[in-house]
C-alpha cells in the first residue's frame, strides 16, 4: 500500500472517529440534545466507547481474512480513539453525575456492579494507552508488550458486562454488542488452535 | 521419517489456495463490514427524527387546585418528547413519533370486579364525572430524572365512589390497552418474547387509590392529552415512581389480593408493588438518593414519597418501607 493511500485513510479513520463527538458538540450549541442532554452525552460517549473497542477488536481478524497487512496501521489509532470515548464516558460520569464527590465515587465503585465494570473497562485501557508509542514497544520488548496489550479483549469484556448490567430491561443493544465480541475472541480461539494443530502437524511431519 | 498419503482426491479437483482465501475474506470482510454499517446507520436513523412538538389538542375548562406545587413547570415540548412509553419503544424520543397515529376515540373504560355498579364508560362521559382541575405535580422517574407536569384531572375517588366498591375490594388493579397493531413494543423482540408481559398491568391499595392526591388525568397544560403521554385517560400517583402512573387505560378491576404488575412481573427484586419514591431505599443497580430535574444541569436531593409526605406518609404508618419497596 502507497504511503500516501495510508495517510489519506489514516485522515478519513479521523474525520470518522470525531465525527461522533464533533456532532455532540453541534447538537449542544444548537440545543438538539433533547430533554436530558447530559444523559445523552453520557450515553453517546459510552456507546461509541464499546463500538470503537469492538472496531479495533476487528482489525487482526479482518486481517488475518484478507491478507492486507497494511491494515494494522490503524489499529493504534482506532483503540486511542476508544480510549478517548472512554475518557470522555467517564468524565461525564464523575462530572454530571457525581460532581466529584470522591466520596460518592467511591461509594459507588464499590456498591454498583455495573459502576465496577465500568470503571474495570476503563482502568485497563489506561495501561494500554500509556504504552502505545512505539518507544514503549522497543522498551518493554515486543513479546511483553503484547502479553500486556492482551488487556483489551478483558477491557471490552467488562465494558459490555457494564452496559449490559445498566440497561434497565431492554438487552437487545448490549446483546448485539456481546454477540459481536464473542464471534471476535472466538475468531482468536479458532486462530490459535489452528495454529497449534499445523505447528503439532509441521513437527510430525519433520519427524 | 517421512510418511505421504496417497491422496484420492485428484489434485485438479481442489478449490485452490488463493480462491477459497479470497472468499473467506469476502465473507469475512462482508460480515464486519455489515456490523459497522448496521450500527452507523442506526445512529444515522436516530440522529434524523425531528423533535417535534404536537401541540393543538382540545382545550379543557379547568379549575385550580390547592394541591398543585408552585414549582415552574417542564417545558411542554420535553414532557411530550422524553417518555417512557414502552408500548411504543423502549426509546425515550420514539413514543412522540409511532404514537401520532394511535386511536383515542372511540375509546371505552370497563369498570368492574367487586362493585356494586359495573359499568363500561365512553372516555368523554368518564372526562364528565367531575370538575376537571389543574394539578402540578411533581413526578419522579425511577430512572433519576424528574420533572414538574401541569396535570388535567380529577381524584381517581371520584369514580370509584360512583361504582360502589363491596367489603371485598381490597386493592384496584388497572389495565392498559392491549393492541400490538398500534403498539409496535407488544410484538416479540429481536431475540425472543416482547421487553414486558403485556399488557401492562399496574395496581394500588384501596386506601391509596382513594387518596384525594391519585389523579384520573386526561389532559396537560390544559388541552387533552398528548398520545405518547398516555391518551386519552391515565393515571398519576405523585409520590410513586412514574411507572406506577399507568397509561391508555381500558380496564380498572377491584380486587381482593394485590394484583400482578407489569415492572414488578418482570424484575420483583428491582421494582415493589409500592414503589414510593424513597431516597433511602436504593434500586439495586443504582441509587435513588439524588434525581436531575429536566431542564437543570446540577442534581437535587430526591424527597421522601416525592415531596408529599405530609399527605400520605400515614398511608404507610408502621410498613417497613425497605422491605415493602
Amino acid at each position: 500500500m502507497r504511503r500516501r493511500w495510508i495517510i489519506l485513510l489514516k485522515l478519513v479513520l479521523w474525520l470518522l472517529c470525531l465525527s461522533p463527538v464533533g456532532l455532540l458538540a453541534w447538537k449542544a450549541t444548537h440545543d438538539e440534545l433533547g430533554a436530558n442532554p447530559l444523559s445523552e452525552v453520557t450515553l453517546t460517549t459510552g456507546h461509541w466507547t464499546l463500538y470503537l473497542l469492538l472496531i479495533t477488536l476487528g482489525v487482526s481478524p479482518l486481517r488475518k481474512i484478507t491478507g492486507f497487512n497494511w491494515l494494522i496501521r490503524f489499529r493504534r489509532p482506532l483503540g486511542l480513539f476508544a480510549f478517548f470515548y472512554g475518557c470522555l464516558h467517564l468524565m461525564t460520569y464523575l462530572w454530571f453525575d457525581k460532581f466529584f464527590d470522591v466520596h460518592e465515587i467511591v461509594k459507588d465503585i464499590y456498591k454498583r456492579p455495573f459502576i465496577t465494570a465500568g470503571m474495570t473497562a476503563w482502568s485497563l485501557m489506561l495501561p494500554l494507552a500509556l504504552t502505545s508509542t512505539a518507544a514503549s514497544i522497543r522498551w518493554l520488548g515486543g513479546r511483553r508488550w503484547q502479553a500486556l496489550h492482551r488487556l483489551i479483549y478483558a477491557s471490552a469484556i467488562a465494558g459490555v458486562v457494564h452496559f449490559w448490567w445498566l440497561v434497565k430491561r431492554d438487552l437487545t443493544r448490549p446483546e448485539v454488542l456481546a454477540g459481536i465480541l464473542t464471534i471476535l475472541l472466538a475468531f482468536r480461539i479458532a486462530d490459535r488452535m489452528i495454529a497449534t494443530r499445523e505447528q503439532r502437524h509441521a513437527a510430525v511431519v519433520q519427524s | 521419517m517421512l510418511i505421504k498419503k496417497p491422496s484420492d482426491i485428484p489434485s485438479s479437483e481442489i478449490t485452490p489456495k488463493s480462491l477459497y482465501m479470497n472468499r473467506r475474506k469476502f465473507m469475512g470482510g462482508a460480515a464486519l463490514f455489515g456490523a459497522t454499517v448496521a450500527t452507523g446507520a442506526y445512529e444515522l436513523s436516530k440522529m434524523a427524527e425531528p423533535s417535534e412538538v404536537v401541540h393543538g389538542n382540545t382545550k379543557l375548562t379547568t379549575v385550580k387546585s390547592q394541591y398543585s406545587t408552585t414549582e415552574t413547570p417542564t417545558p411542554f415540548k420535553d414532557i411530550t418528547n422524553y417518555n417512557n412509553f414502552y408500548e411504543f419503544s423502549t426509546d425515550k424520543y420514539e413514543p412522540a413519533q409511532l404514537a401520532r397515529n394511535f386511536r383515542t376515540s372511540p375509546w371505552q373504560v370497563k369498570v368492574g370486579g367487586a362493585v356494586a355498579q359495573k359499568k363500561t364508560y365512553d372516555v368523554d362521559s368518564l372526562m364528565k364525572l367531575a370538575a376537571l382541575e389543574d394539578r402540578i405535580y411533581r413526578h419522579r422517574c425511577v430512572e433519576g430524572w424528574s420533572m414538574v407536569i401541569p396535570w388535567v384531572g380529577f381524584p381517581l375517588s371520584n369514580l370509584i365512589n360512583q361504582v360502589q366498591p363491596t367489603a371485598k375490594a381490597k386493592y384496584v388493579m388497572l389495565t392498559t390497552l392491549m393492541d400490538s397493531s398500534q403498539f409496535p413494543g407488544q410484538r416479540p423482540g429481536l431475540f425472543g418474547p416482547p421487553v414486558l408481559d403485556w399488557p401492562y398491568t399496574e395496581g394500588l391499595r384501596m386506601d391509596e387509590a382513594m387518596h384525594p392526591l391519585t389523579l384520573l388525568v386526561f389532559g396537560l397544560y390544559g388541552e387533552t392529552l398528548p398520545n405518547q403521554d398516555g391518551a386519552p385517560v391515565r393515571i398519576v400517583v405523585p409520590w410513586k415512581y412514574g411507572f406506577k402512573s399507568i397509561k391508555s387505560i381500558v380496564k380498572i378491576d377491584f380486587v381482593g389480593s394485590e394484583p400482578p404488575t407489569a415492572w414488578n412481573k418482570a424484575a420483583p427484586n428491582e421494582y415493589g408493588f409500592y414503589s414510593n419514591v424513597n431516597p433511602n431505599v436504593d434500586h439495586p443497580r443504582w441509587s435513588q438518593a439524588t434525581e436531575r430535574r429536566i431542564g437543570e444541569f446540577s442534581k437535587r436531593k430526591t424527597l421522601l414519597f416525592n415531596g408529599y409526605g405530609d399527605q400520605v406518609a400515614s398511608l404507610y404508618n408502621g410498613m417497613d418501607l425497605k422491605k415493602y419497596y
